[in-house]
């Protein structure tokens, strides 16, 4: 491989590549986090509409998400989105509505005792889980979320299929330009190896001092 | 809005082709990536690192590196090595490969939480090895794991799309079809998307339901 494809296509892929799982991942946090806590919501039909999106959301493929909000929106609205803006949307609603079953089941595991006394102090539910269940409940969410991480850093790969200039893009480009497959795409997924890499191994530190401020030890072996 | 019920009629015979092959790919990728997990978690637990070492490692790649890449690379790599498979097969066996990584993990879990004294009775009863996983081990750890496995699967279904990239006439791909054919997106691309809920709703209830019978 030479160098200008090197420049010109493999950097700026990952470079792509990282925005778009920086911006897929503050949009799924977003979502996870709404819709996982609407999932505890008193009100039945709060948590009705919390559950519909989730299954709604896992039940359908992020591809299929992601060629739909690109080809079949804009006749219904009568507006283009960018495909990098498709792409994120797509990632972050589907893989948002993974990380709410994350943030329900932590939110869940919080000790029931923990609530009682967030009610006998008086506390507005609001005051509650920002005070007292959410703390707890965020250093049990970490190793999963890192999962999720990882996987939606595979997912960002989809977006070349609408043409966004990401590493599988940029390592297809390549193919064309110098048919050497074996290479390029064993390049490409070694790539993909080491962001992968540096995902689980900042979110283990990010793990291990959110559990020290709670005064909890990191568990052993533990994130995969 | 401009939904046109006749397009929806006229892809219904692409559709259920559609359906037919992306059930085929989910059935025999499951079968693979069954078969192939099992041998990787049996080469976690090999007696000498030389084994443990690549079989992490090889595993831990393949896990984290994306189905559409490694996708591509059988698709275009297999041929310059003198191995034509269709892009049917090609597909099926990336997404086997790619999920039996998964598989690993749950197989894993579920040898792991097999009491020790299993272990022990075997090794007192001086049993062959074949016979220590197959008839005390796996026995015990596959009902546990059942549900994670149909959780797999279920991951699998909503990716098969994928292979749609490779050509593979799965339902994606026959929707494609359709729309380069009558210029009607909204309609295909919506009953795909349907029919994905559809399937993949029912399944996970019914895994909960598994989950429920089989493990405690």
């Amino acid at each position: 491989m030479t160098a200008g494809l090197w420049q010109n296509w493999v950097l700026p892929g990952i470079w792509i590549t990282v925005q778009l799982l920086v911006y897929s991942a503050a949009l799924a946090g977003v979502v996870a986090f709404a819709v996982g806590m609407a999932r505890t919501h008193r009100s039945r039909f709060v948590r009705f509409l919390a559950g519909f999106y989730t299954e709604i959301f896992r039940g359908t493929s992020a591809l299929i998400l992601m060629f739909w909000l690109f080809f079949v929106l804009p006749p219904l609205l009568g507006w283009q989105l960018v495909p990098m803006w498709a792409a994120v949307l797509a990632l972050g609603l589907s893989y948002g509505a993974y990380g709410a079953e994350i943030v329900r089941g932590a939110l869940n595991s919080v000790a029931p005792a923990q609530r009682e006394a967030g009610v006998a102090l008086s506390f507005t539910p609001w005051q509650r889980m920002r005070l007292i269940l959410l703390p707890q409940a965020v250093p049990e969410m970490l190793p999963p979320f890192c999962n999720l991480l990882v996987e939606l850093l595979k997912g960002t790969a989809l977006v070349s299929l609408l043409g966004v200039g990401d590493v599988s893009f940029a390592a297809y480009l390549v193919r064309l330009a110098t048919q050497e497959s074996a290479q390029i795409y064993t390049i490409s997924l070694v790539i993909y190896f080491v962001l992968a890499f540096g995902i689980t191994r900042s979110m283990k530190a990010f793990e291990k001092k959110a559990k020290s401020n709670i005064g909890v030890a990191i568990s052993g072996g533990g994130a995969k | 809005m401009n939904w046109d019920w006749s397009a929806v009629a006229d892809f219904m015979p692409r559709f259920w082709d559609g359906v037919l092959i992306t059930l085929q790919i989910l059935v025999l990728g499951s079968l693979i990536s069954f078969t192939l997990g099992l041998v990787w978690a049996i080469g976690f637990r090999a007696p000498t690192r030389f084994v443990r070492w690549p079989v992490n490692l090889v595993t831990e790649f393949i896990r984290t590196t994306p189905l559409l890449v490694q996708l591509f690379f059988l698709f275009f790599v297999l041929p310059e090595w003198g191995v034509q498979f269709s892009a049917l097969t090609t597909g099926t066996i990336a997404i086997g490969l790619h999920y039996s990584t998964y598989t690993a993990q749950v197989y894993r879990a579920g040898i792991e939480a097999v009491p020790a004294g299993q272990w022990e009775a075997a090794t007192a009863l001086s049993l062959p090895a074949h016979r220590t996983w197959f008839a005390v081990i796996l026995p015990q750890a596959i009902r546990r794991i059942t549900p994670a496995l149909g959780n797999y699967v279920i991951a699998m279904l909503k990716d098969t799309p994928l292979l749609a990239a490779i050509g593979v006439l799965e339902m994606l791909q026959q929707s494609r079809l359709e729309s380069a054919s009558t210029f009607q997106y909204t309609e295909p691309l919506t009953v795909i998307g349907i029919a994905f809920i559809l399937i993949a709703y029912p399944a996970s209830l019914l895994v909960r339901t598994l989950e429920r019978r089989l493990v405690r």
